[in-house]
C-alpha cells in the first residue's frame, strides 16, 4: 500500500454569549423553560421582521480580530432555504458570498512541530431551535432559534486527527480569551463539521466527505480516523470515494452514509432583503480592536517578565480560565513562581483527573491564596497544604480555619522540635553514622520520623538544620 | 346629511367640533357594509371591538382629554396587516383561522391617533394578483359595476372605501397594488417611496417592494393618513430615517412651475384610446395651469415586468416558506412524515396562483439559474432605477396612465396570466425604482369606468406629488 496523505478542514459553529438574540430582543440563554424566549421574530409569525443585534456583530469582528482576519467593511446577510421544523421561517440568515470576517488563521503544535493553520473565513449566522423527541410525538423548543452563531471555516490545512484536535483546542482557546462564547461542547454551544479526503502522495486531492455536527475532540479524533481509514480501504480496493454527508456513530465508532451530493440540497441562497447589506467603518473596527481582550501569547510575555519559565507560562495560559485563575491568585498573593508552580503541579493534577474534556477549577482563587501564603511563610509545611488544598478544591471553606480545626499549624518551635529529635538522635545510632558519612539521604529518614512523631506538623527545614547540629 | 358621503378630513372636524360621535359614525358604516355585502370586499368585521373603542373615545372626547388626529374615524385594514384579536388571513386558507399575535406598526400607529379599525379588507390571496379574484373567500367586486373587478391585490381596500363603508384603508403594493384597485374604483391611492413606511408585522409577499399605504376618497385624506403610518421603525431595518415632512403642506400651491415628465414608454399602443385620451386631457390641464411639460426617457421600462416577476416571486417562495404547517395555519391531517405534513399542508392551503409564483420563484433561486434570473434581474433593476433617477432629475413628477384600459370583467382575464399580469405594466416599474407614486381618477370612460393617472415622484418626495394630485382634484370637483 502506497503512502496517503489526508486533508483536512473543519467548520467550527460557535453560538455567542450574547444577552439577546441575533434578529430579536429575545434572551439568548441555554436551558430556560421550552418555548419561554420566544416571540413572532424567532417563531416567525406572519409579517415579523429581523433586526440585527449589533452586539453580535461586534463580537464577531472580535474573533476576526484576534484570529488576523480581515474585517470586510461590507458583508450581506443571505437566506438558505430549507425546511425543517426547528427551522421557524424555513430559511436559515447567513453569509454566503460576503462574509464578515475573511482569512487569519491560528498557530497549533503538534508533537514539537509547530504550523499555521489558514481561515477561510468567519460568517454570522443564527443557530436553529431545537427538536424534543418523546412519546407524545416530537415537540419544537424555540429558545435556541435565533441565537447568534459564528461559523469558522478553516482552510483545509491539516494533515492528520491530531493537527485537527490542536486546530480546535487552539481555537476553542481563542474563543475563551476573546470571551465570545462559552464554548460548552456538552450544551451544544460549539460543534464541529469535519471535511476529509485521501490522495497518494503527489496526486490531485481526492473526492471529500463531510462528518457533521461533532460534539468533543474525541470524537473528532476518533471519526478523522476511522473516516481516513475507510477512504484509504475503499481506494485500495477500487471503489471511488462519494461526496457525501456522514454522520459519526461514538458507540458504534463508525461512520455512516448520510445523503450524497445527488441528493443534496439545494439551498437557493440569497441577498435577505428585510436586512440591509452591513457596513463597517475603519474606524468602528478600531473602536471595537480597543476592547480586545489580552490574549494568550500576550499573557505568555508577560509571565515571562514575572520570572515564569517559557514552559509554565505556555501551561499557564492554554486556557483563558487557568490564566484568569492565576492572576486572580496573583492579585492577593504575588509570588508569581510560587504560585505557578503550585498551579502546574497541584492545580493540573486535580484538572487532570476529570474525564470531561471541559475541565473547570473548582478552587476558589482567594482560597488557594490564603492557603498558599501559609505555606511559603512556613505556618504550614507542604503535607499540610495538600491535605488543604483537597479540601478547599471540593468546598469553599476557610484554610486558616482549616487549619486550626485539623491541627495543621506547622511545628516551628526550635526547642521542642529539639527534645523530639533528641530522642531519635539516640535510638537510631546506624542513620546517624551513615549521615555523618555523608549520605544526604539519610536525612529524610529523620524528617520521616520527626513527622511520625510530631502528626506531621514539624517544619521539615527546621528538622533538618536541627539534625545536622545534633550530630556535629 | 349623509355623513358616509364626508371624506376623512369632513367627518374628522365634525367629530371634533361634536356634531357626530364615533359610536354614530361605526353604526352607520356598519350599516352600509350590510347593505353592500354583496361586494364581498371585507374578510372579517368588528362591530363590538369597533364599538367598545368608539365609546372609549366619544368619552374621552367629552372630558376634553387630548386625542389623536384621527380619533374616531373608522377605518379599514387589508387582510394581510396585523392587527392584535383580528384574524389575518391573507385571504388564504392557510390563515383561515390565524388570529393576530401582535400589532403591524402601522395598525399601532392608527390605534395610537384614535382610529377604529373596523375591518379587514379582502385581497388577493398573500397579496398576488391584479383583480381581488385570486381571494380563499371569493371575489371582491366593483362598486361601481358588479360585473367588474375592483382591481387587486387591494380590491378590498379600494371597494370597501368607494361603496363609502369606512373612511379609509390601508392596503399594500408590490407591483400595484395600491394603484391599481384605486384606479378602477375611482379612488385615491399612493405606493410610497419604498422605506417610508414600516413593514413590520405586515404580512411579506416581496419584502424589497412591499409598501404599504393608504386608500382614500380624496388627495388631502390622503396625505393626513400617510403622515400618520411613515416614519422609522426599529422594528424594520428597511424603514427610513429620512425626516417625514408634512405631507399636506404643499396641498394648496397649484402647480404653476412644476415639471411634469411625460415618458413615451408610458403612452405605447397598449393603452385603451379612452385612457390615452384622459391623460392627455389631463396633461393639457396641467399645461394650462403653467406646469411645464417635459419630455422624458425611460427606455428599460419594458423590462421591469420580467424584473418584477422573477424578484417578487424569488422572495415570495422564501418568504410563504413559513408557512409549513408546523406552527399556526393549516396543518393536512393524516400524513406520513414531515416531508408528507409540509407537502400536504401546502397542497391544501395555498391557492393555484400562490403555488404558481412559488415555483417560480425557486426556479430562479436554483442554482444553475440563479445568475440567469435572479442577479441578473437585479443588475437590470438597477439600470431601471437609475432611469428613473434620470428622467425625476429633469422634472418634478412624471405622469402616466395607472392602467393601460379601465376595470375588466370578472373572469375575463382569469385564464390568461400574461394578460393578467401585464395589467400591471404600468405600476411594476415604480416598485422596481422604489420611488413613489399615486393613483388618481382623472376621467371616465363611455361606460362610466374610472380611469386612473398616476403620479410618479421623486424617492421620498411625497409631498409634491400630493400638492400636484389636489390641484388636479381641486379643480376637478365636479367630478372627472
Amino acid at each position: 500500500m502506497s503512502a496517503y496523505n489526508t486533508v483536512i478542514g473543519l467548520e467550527v459553529h460557535s453560538e455567542l454569549n450574547t444577552k439577546t438574540k441575533c434578529f430579536c430582543a429575545c434572551k439568548n440563554e441555554f436551558g430556560d423553560k421550552p418555548n419561554t424566549n420566544c416571540c413572532p421574530v424567532c417563531t416567525a409569525m406572519p409579517g415579523a421582521l429581523p433586526v440585527l443585534n449589533r452586539d453580535a456583530v461586534e463580537r464577531a469582528i472580535l474573533m476576526g480580530l484576534a484570529v488576523g482576519c480581515k474585517i470586510n467593511n461590507y458583508s450581506v446577510f443571505e437566506r438558505k432555504n430549507y425546511f425543517y421544523p426547528d427551522l421557524s421561517k424555513a430559511y436559515q440568515i447567513s453569509q454566503l458570498e460576503y462574509p464578515l470576517c475573511v482569512g487569519g488563521g491560528l498557530e497549533i503544535e503538534v508533537d514539537g512541530k509547530k504550523k499555521f493553520i489558514r481561515l477561510d473565513r468567519i460568517h454570522l449566522e443564527e443557530d436553529a431551535g431545537k427538536l424534543i423527541h418523546d412519546n407524545a410525538g416530537t415537540l419544537v423548543d424555540y429558545n435556541r432559534g435565533g441565537v447568534p452563531l459564528i461559523e469558522i471555516v478553516s482552510k483545509p490545512d491539516m494533515n492528520s486527527a491530531e493537527e485537527a484536535v490542536a486546530y480546535l483546542q487552539k481555537l476553542r482557546s481563542t474563543l475563551l480569551y476573546v470571551g465570545v462564547s462559552d464554548c460548552k461542547m456538552q450544551e451544544g454551544s460549539i460543534r464541529f463539521d469535519v471535511n476529509i479526503s485521501v490522495n497518494k502522495e503527489g496526486e490531485p486531492l481526492g473526492t471529500r466527505t463531510e462528518l457533521k455536527n461533532l460534539n468533543s475532540f474525541k470524537a473528532v479524533l476518533r471519526a478523522i480516523k476511522y473516516e481516513s481509514n475507510r477512504q484509504i480501504e475503499e481506494l485500495e480496493a477500487g471503489r471511488p470515494i462519494i461526496q457525501e454527508t456522514r454522520r459519526w456513530d461514538d458507540e458504534k465508532g463508525k461512520t455512516y452514509s448520510m445523503r450524497s451530493k445527488e441528493d443534496s440540497q439545494d439551498y437557493r441562497y440569497f441577498p435577505d432583503p428585510d436586512l440591509i447589506p452591513l457596513e463597517v467603518s475603519e474606524e468602528y473596527i478600531e473602536r471595537i480592536r480597543a476592547k480586545l481582550p489580552k490574549l494568550s501569547h500576550q499573557r505568555v510575555q508577560e509571565y515571562l517578565s514575572m520570572g515564569l519559565s517559557e514552559q509554565d507560562a505556555t501551561l499557564i495560559t492554554q486556557e483563558r480560565s487557568y490564566a484568569d485563575f492565576f492572576e486572580a491568585v496573583l492579585k492577593l498573593f504575588n509570588e508569581p513562581k510560587f504560585v505557578c508552580n503550585w498551579i502546574t503541579a497541584e492545580v493540573f493534577k486535580k484538572l487532570n483527573a476529570i474525564e470531561d474534556e471541559e475541565r473547570t477549577i473548582s478552587v476558589k482563587p482567594e482560597n488557594l491564596a490564603v492557603m498558599l501564603k501559609m505555606y511559603k511563610q512556613g505556618e504550614i509545611n507542604q503535607a499540610g497544604a495538600r491535605k488543604i488544598f483537597d479540601i478547599i478544591w471540593e468546598k469553599d471553606v476557610d484554610p486558616v480555619k482549616l487549619v486550626d480545626e485539623l491541627g495543621l499549624k506547622q511545628m516551628n518551635d526550635a526547642g521542642a522540635l529539639k527534645e523530639v529529635l533528641v530522642k531519635i538522635v539516640n535510638d537510631n545510632p546506624k542513620a546517624v553514622k551513615e549521615l555523618k558519612d555523608g549520605n544526604e539521604k539519610t536525612m529524610a529518614f529523620f524528617v520521616g520520623q520527626a513527622m511520625r512523631a510530631t502528626q506531621g506538623k514539624a517544619n521539615p527545614k527546621m528538622v533538618a538544620d536541627i539534625v545536622k547540629e545534633l550530630i556535629k | 346629511m349623509n355623513y358616509l358621503d364626508c371624506s376623512m378630513t369632513e367627518v374628522v372636524e365634525l367629530l371634533n367640533s361634536g356634531k357626530v360621535t364615533s359610536q354614530e359614525l361605526v353604526k352607520l358604516c356598519f350599516e352600509r357594509i350590510a347593505e353592500t355585502t354583496d361586494l364581498n370586499a371585507l374578510n372579517s368585521t368588528y362591530f363590538d371591538m369597533a364599538m367598545e373603542r368608539a365609546k372609549q373615545i366619544d368619552m374621552a372626547r367629552k372630558n376634553g382629554e387630548k386625542l389623536g388626529c384621527l380619533a374616531g374615524v373608522p377605518i379599514v385594514i387589508k387582510d394581510n396587516i396585523n392587527f392584535l384579536g383580528t384574524k389575518t388571513t391573507c385571504a388564504s386558507k392557510f390563515l383561515e383561522n390565524f388570529v393576530s399575535p401582535y400589532n403591524a406598526t402601522v395598525a399601532q400607529k392608527l390605534f395610537d391617533e384614535g382610529a377604529i379599525i373596523i375591518a379587514k379588507a379582502n385581497m388577493d390571496e398573500f397579496a398576488m394578483g391584479s383583480s381581488s379574484e385570486n381571494s380563499a373567500f371569493g371575489p371582491v367586486k366593483n362598486p361601481i359595476d358588479t360585473y367588474r373587478v375592483p382591481g387587486g391585490s387591494s380590491g378590498g381596500s379600494a371597494a370597501t372605501v368607494k361603496a363609502k363603508q369606512c373612511f379609509a384603508s390601508l392596503g399594500t403594493d408590490t407591483g400595484g397594488s395600491i394603484r391599481e384597485p384605486s384606479s378602477f374604483c375611482g379612488v385615491v391611492g399612493i405606493k410610497p417611496t419604498y422605506g417610508r413606511v414600516s413593514r413590520y408585522g405586515v404580512v411579506a409577499f416581496a419584502s424589497s417592494l412591499d409598501q404599504v399605504g393608504p386608500l382614500t376618497r380624496t388627495v388631502r385624506d390622503n396625505a393626513v393618513l400617510l403622515n400618520v403610518i411613515s416614519g422609522r421603525d426599529e422594528m424594520d431595518m428597511t424603514s427610513s430615517t429620512t425626516p417625514v415632512p408634512d405631507f399636506t403642506a404643499k396641498l394648496e400651491q397649484g402647480v404653476k412651475g412644476i415639471k411634469i415628465g411625460v415618458a413615451k414608454q408610458f403612452y405605447t399602443d397598449k393603452l385603451s384610446a379612452e385612457v390615452r385620451e384622459s391623460l392627455e386631457k389631463a396633461l393639457a390641464w396641467y399645461k394650462s395651469q403653467g406646469a411645464e411639460l417635459v419630455e422624458v426617457d425611460l427606455p428599460s421600462l419594458d423590462t421591469a415586468l420580467a424584473v418584477y416577476y422573477i424578484i417578487s416571486s424569488a422572495e415570495a417562495a422564501s418568504n410563504l416558506a413559513r408557512f409549513d404547517g408546523v406552527k399556526y395555519g393549516t396543518r393536512a391531517n393524516n400524513y406520513q412524515d414531515i416531508v408528507d405534513l409540509y407537502f400536504k399542508s401546502r397542497t391544501q392551503g395555498f391557492g393555484k396562483e400562490v403555488k404558481r409564483r412559488i415555483m417560480l420563484g425557486n426556479y430562479v433561486l436554483s442554482s444553475g439559474y440563479y445568475d440567469a434570473f435572479y442577479r441578473k434581474a437585479k443588475r437590470v433593476q438597477k439600470v431601471i432605477r437609475k432611469e428613473f433617477e434620470d428622467a425625476l432629475s429633469k422634472c418634478d413628477v412624471l405622469i402616466s396612465p395607472t392602467t393601460a384600459t379601465p376595470a375588466f370583467k370578472l373572469g375575463e382575464k382569469s385564464n390568461d396570466h400574461v394578460a393578467m399580469y401585464l395589467t400591471d405594466i404600468f405600476t411594476v416599474p415604480i416598485n422596481i425604482a422604489g420611488v413613489p407614486a399615486l393613483s388618481m381618477p382623472c376621467g371616465k370612460n363611455a361606460e362610466g369606468l374610472p380611469i386612473g393617472m398616476q403620479i410618479i415622484g421623486k424617492h421620498f418626495d411625497e409631498q409634491t406629488i400630493y400638492q400636484v394630485a389636489n390641484a388636479f382634484e381641486q379643480a376637478h370637483k365636479e367630478g372627472v
